[in-house]
């Protein structure tokens, strides 16, 4: 009974953001990079078509936004891995192509930060886009100050992102990750009380920033207080967590998040477009248990798993762009597939898709996105691998409760084996001292050190054979 | 026929030794573990009766057949000589030549002397099974732990589970360089010489030699049949056939069974001394008339080392030659402490200098940006004034008397925690270090596999109440102190609750924990050492005990 009424909502509510993203549709089928002018629709040797990417515009000022974000959190490394795994510098070159191919394709919306890849994303971005015409793309970068909340401070890492992204105006700019750590007083230290956000109000009457906005993660009242605050600050996006996991069950994964329904229907209301981050959480979407890959391929055999989530993502009418960090051209390939032209759910697939999320939350993972913002840890633990060895664990149904589990030996084998494999030796929970120092960090606020501790001690009875 | 039941015999025994050594699952050992306490040291130091015996009566009844079959440096030598012997021409390349007595009992005396005196590392040097072992576990291992990493990485792509990848590392860098010294030994006189180390250096095969002198079984040559053609001789890996005289020195004979197969007229014989036709009693008495000859010669080693011979059996019987044993030991453990004192001031000084240094170099890293992993110091070993040996031990006095430094410990203890000594007096001898891992409390490899009962075998639940030392802390690396963070990674992680942590300043509750060591609880198991933060010293280190205890 309760199933039936829920989908009912879901189908009432679903048809009516349909019609609205049909709409949106109609008025641009396609939108090239704006100078790309390839014009006719064609497909590209490799199967991935051109000329066909779905794009949006925002309402301010016209911009034709791809649906497609490039995202340069998880650029390659020269090592093939992403850039913030490890200490391996970023492969320039790798990124110059998939930046090309991206904005061949009709990607031309760039997301930086001067903290991303251990600092180096904004100058491998700026090196990348400064090969292309200014005009052919929208750079965004945010402040980034979790480190020093010193207007100083501030002040030149602003300054600085123009050096990097060698630009002379950024066409988004965000306030990073509000919502984190202490809420409302981080808030004030970072932004309000050093007097930054009245700067950055000036910078885009200036035009020296064309759209102003916040990234959120967390506390729910700095979120309401900024949108409280619309008239007098004119945000033009909030960029926020949206996926078929977190729109109903955000709350659910972790106490302190905040269900993307929610939030993307209060950005709704005040008409400000929203740009989707995490469309994927950090991969958990892509890498889904067995029973649910099966689900999914069953639908669509010829689709990524992936796709899936991104067209949960582009969907939503008021949605400007959905970023993904992507590591490898072959992301970034199956990214534009999906959306070149997007191909809205349905409403069964979307209620499809709400049945999928809460399957998968018979799982009892940890919230981590592998975004890496705890790291690194000053005493060396590699803290996302520590966690998501744990969940990926836990999604192949490799956590035995007891040593009477039926598949226990196999189970503990595969845990402590791939343990080692994920995490070397000396980076593993056990060496976590609890310092805390990561947990200001962590835009999921995880309380990194007690799960790492409750991780500790499950391997140990892992190891003893005492479970 | 006997010779193809040695060789079938030999290769087994040889190839699961090795694997004793190679192994480091502990499956081999759950079936083949009885092949390394039946080696004659082992026993001899585990004071095995059973085994002496056995293998004493398998001599006097078939000659020293130990050395052919059980003994795997021996097997390793044939296999070397028979490497050689494929080159052409080369198959009958050997010649007889008369025992070097004086060395064989010079190097059974030094022996016995070293044994008695408690220098496990020239009783380590000498002994085959030690030598052997030595060998497989610093220059096999590493190539078997390589083929297995590679194992590992494909099975890693494959996502399975069947291998899992190890730690390859130089254990000792002396223990590496005697080992590759004692094969190129071993290789080169096996190679140019057959059996020359077991008949001139080794220790037991001259006990043996001494027993297999009376052997009931023997090789004999019929010299009706002997047409002296001397191939049997030349065939002989230990030249020990003196074919012209009709004479087989049986202290030296390994009972291969070459020379049989290798007599076309079927002269050779391997027959019971006893209770035969008149014709082997004729044979008999000719080869004993025979060996009356050289008897001038042999006669004045062979009264005593019969002596020494009999030290096993004493042992076993009476402990006071045991006790008066300790008392040279006990002295050469002094003098090596005063030795170690002279030099504690040089080290102190150079361990302070390191240490300051270490500390500067992990200031913890100030974070500002997102991703990167912090680099990791490796840890340094402190300097411990008394050596950790391993639970199961009971002692270091036991440990190092009844160690024959075979390295099968070593090779299987999975938590890198053993390595061979580089002390002089005790060099390859295993000891425990904490910067790899630490004596984890499930695992009890050590004693399981230990053949010498050096390290004697516990269950999981006596080896977590046997105290082997007790952890000291340094005040000057604690994290809590030198970063001003909270740490208490050393109380979290230690199994038997001997750490607490307590305020810093006794005056103020709040202040940042330090930990406080219960000693009287402490295992010494070294969790708190390996999982400490500070590096490359560590601010909680365990201090070695002369004796154990159980808590």
């Amino acid at each position: 009974m309760d199933k039936k009424n829920e989908r009912h909502i879901s189908r009432r509510s679903f048809l009516k953001i349909a019609g609205a993203a049909g709409a949106t549709l109609a008025g641009l089928s396609a939108c090239t990079g704006k100078d790309a002018g390839s014009g006719a629709a064609a497909t590209g040797e490799d199967g991935v078509p051109v000329g066909k990417m779905t794009c949006r515009i925002n309402p301010k000022n016209g911009d034709k936004v791809s649906l497609l974000g490039f995202g340069m959190m998880r650029l390659p490394s020269v090592g093939g891995k992403s850039a913030r795994e490890g200490n391996e510098e970023i492969d320039q070159e790798m990124v110059n192509s998939m930046v090309d191919y991206a904005i061949a394709h009709g990607v031309n919306y760039f997301d930086t930060s001067p903290a991303y890849c251990r600092g180096k994303s904004e100058a491998a971005t700026g090196e990348a886009l400064s090969r292309h015409p200014r005009s052919s793309y929208y750079v965004a970068t945010k402040l980034s100050n979790f480190g020093d909340y010193s207007r100083e401070a501030s002040m030149e890492m602003y300054r600085q992102s123009f050096k990097d992204l060698r630009v002379d105006y950024i066409d988004y700019y965000l306030l990073h990750s509000v919502g984190g750590g202490s809420g409302m007083q981080l808030l004030n230290e970072r932004y309000i009380d050093n007097g930054m956000l009245d700067f950055l109000l000036k910078e885009r009457e200036a035009g020296r920033i064309r759209n102003l906005g916040f990234s959120y993660h967390g506390d729910v009242k700095v979120f309401d207080y900024l949108l409280s605050q619309h008239d007098r600050y004119k945000w033009d996006f909030v960029q926020i967590q949206l996926n078929y996991l977190d729109w109903r069950f955000a709350k659910e994964i972790n106490p302190s998040n905040t269900n993307a329904e929610y939030l993307y229907g209060e950005l709704d209301k005040r008409n400000i477009p929203a740009i989707i981050m995490e469309p994927l959480l950090g991969g958990r979407l892509s890498n889904v248990p067995d029973n649910v890959v099966a689900q999914l391929k069953q639908r669509d055999p010829e689709h990524s798993v992936a796709s899936w989530a991104f067209r949960f993502a582009g969907t939503f009418p008021k949605v400007l762009t959905v970023l993904s960090g992507m590591t490898r051209m072959e992301h970034l390939k199956d990214n534009l597939l999906t959306y070149s032209p997007l191909k809205p759910l349905t409403d069964e697939e979307f209620a499809f898709l709400q049945r999928t999320a809460t399957l998968m939350m018979q799982f009892d993972t940890i919230p981590c996105n592998d975004c890496k913002y705890c790291m690194p840890c000053p005493y060396g633990i590699d803290i996302p691998a520590i966690l998501l060895h744990y969940n990926k664990c836990l999604n192949e149904g490799r956590i035995p409760a007891s040593s009477q589990d039926p598949n226990y030996r196999e189970a503990r084998r595969a845990y402590l084996v791939g343990y080692d494999r994920s995490v070397p030796k000396l980076r593993q929970a056990d060496h976590c001292i609890g310092c805390r120092q990561c947990v200001s960090h962590c835009p999921q606020s995880i309380d990194i050190p007690k799960e790492l501790h409750r991780i500790d001690a499950y391997v140990e009875k892992l190891k003893q054979n005492t479970l | 026929m006997l010779r193809k039941i040695r060789l079938t015999l030999g290769i087994l025994s040889l190839t699961l030794v090795t694997l004793l050594f190679l192994d480091f699952t502990g499956t081999v050992h759950a079936w083949f573990g009885w092949l390394a306490r039946i080696q004659f040291m082992p026993a001899v130091l585990a004071l095995n009766a059973g085994v002496i015996l056995f293998l004493v009566v398998l001599t006097l009844l078939l000659g020293r057949v130990y050395c052919s079959v059980v003994c795997p440096l021996g097997v390793f030598q044939d296999v070397v000589s028979w490497l050689s012997s494929r080159r052409r021409g080369r198959k009958n390349r050997f010649r007889y030549s008369p025992a070097k007595t004086w060395l064989r009992v010079g190097v059974l005396v030094l022996f016995v002397a070293a044994l008695l005196a408690g220098v496990g590392s020239v009783v380590a040097l000498l002994a085959p099974y030690s030598a052997y072992g030595r060998i497989a576990s610093n220059l096999l291992a590493p190539l078997w732990g390589w083929g297995n990493n590679v194992l590992a990485y494909l099975a890693e792509r494959m996502d399975r589970y069947a291998f899992y990848s190890v730690d390859v590392w130089v254990k000792s860098l002396p223990t590496l360089l005697v080992a590759v010294v004692t094969l190129v030994v071993v290789v080169v006189l096996a190679w140019r010489h057959g059996r020359t180390y077991c008949n001139t250096i080794c220790p037991v095969g001259t006990v043996l030699g001494l027993l297999s002198r009376y052997s009931l079984w023997r090789p004999t040559i019929d010299a009706s049949k002997c047409t002296g053609c001397t191939l049997c001789a030349r065939r002989c890996k230990a030249s020990c056939i003196d074919a012209k005289a009709h004479r087989i020195d049986y202290s030296r004979c390994v009972a291969c069974m070459d020379c049989i197969d290798n007599c076309r007229e079927g002269a050779i014989r391997y027959v019971c001394r006893l209770g035969q036709g008149g014709k082997a009693v004729a044979a008999n008495g000719k080869t004993k008339a025979v060996t009356e000859n050289p008897a001038t010669a042999t006669e004045n080693p062979v009264s005593r080392p019969v002596e020494t011979v009999s030290r096993p059996e004493n042992a076993v019987g009476a402990t006071g030659k045991m006790a008066t044993a300790h008392v040279p030991a006990g002295r050469a453990g002094r003098r090596s402490v005063e030795g170690a004192q002279i030099d504690t001031a040089r080290r102190s000084f150079l361990l302070a200098t390191a240490a300051a240094a270490g500390a500067a170099a992990l200031h913890a890293q100030e974070k500002k940006v997102d991703g990167g992993l912090a680099v990791i110091e490796d840890k340094k070993p402190p300097r411990r004034h008394t050596p950790l040996t391993p639970p199961g031990s009971v002692g270091a006095r036991h440990f190092f008397q009844h160690c024959t430094a075979c390295q099968l410990c070593v090779s299987v203890c999975p938590n890198g925690v053993l390595r061979p000594s580089t002390d002089l007096a005790r060099l390859m001898q295993p000891v425990m270090s904490y910067e790899r891992g630490y004596c984890r409390p499930e695992c009890t490899k050590c004693g399981d596999v230990c053949p010498t009962g050096a390290i004697l075998s516990l269950t999981v639940a006596d080896k977590s109440a046997v105290q082997v030392g007790h952890a000291v802390w340094i005040k000057k690396n604690c994290v809590p102190l030198t970063d001003g963070v909270e740490c208490g990674n050393c109380a979290r992680h230690c199994p038997t609750g001997a750490i607490q942590m307590v305020p810093s300043d006794a005056g103020n509750p709040d202040s940042l924990k330090i930990p406080v060591v219960n000693e009287e609880r402490c295992i010494g198991c070294g969790a708190c050492e390996n999982l400490c933060p500070a590096r490359p010293f560590s601010a909680i280190y365990v201090e070695g005990h002369e004796s154990h205890r159980t808590i």
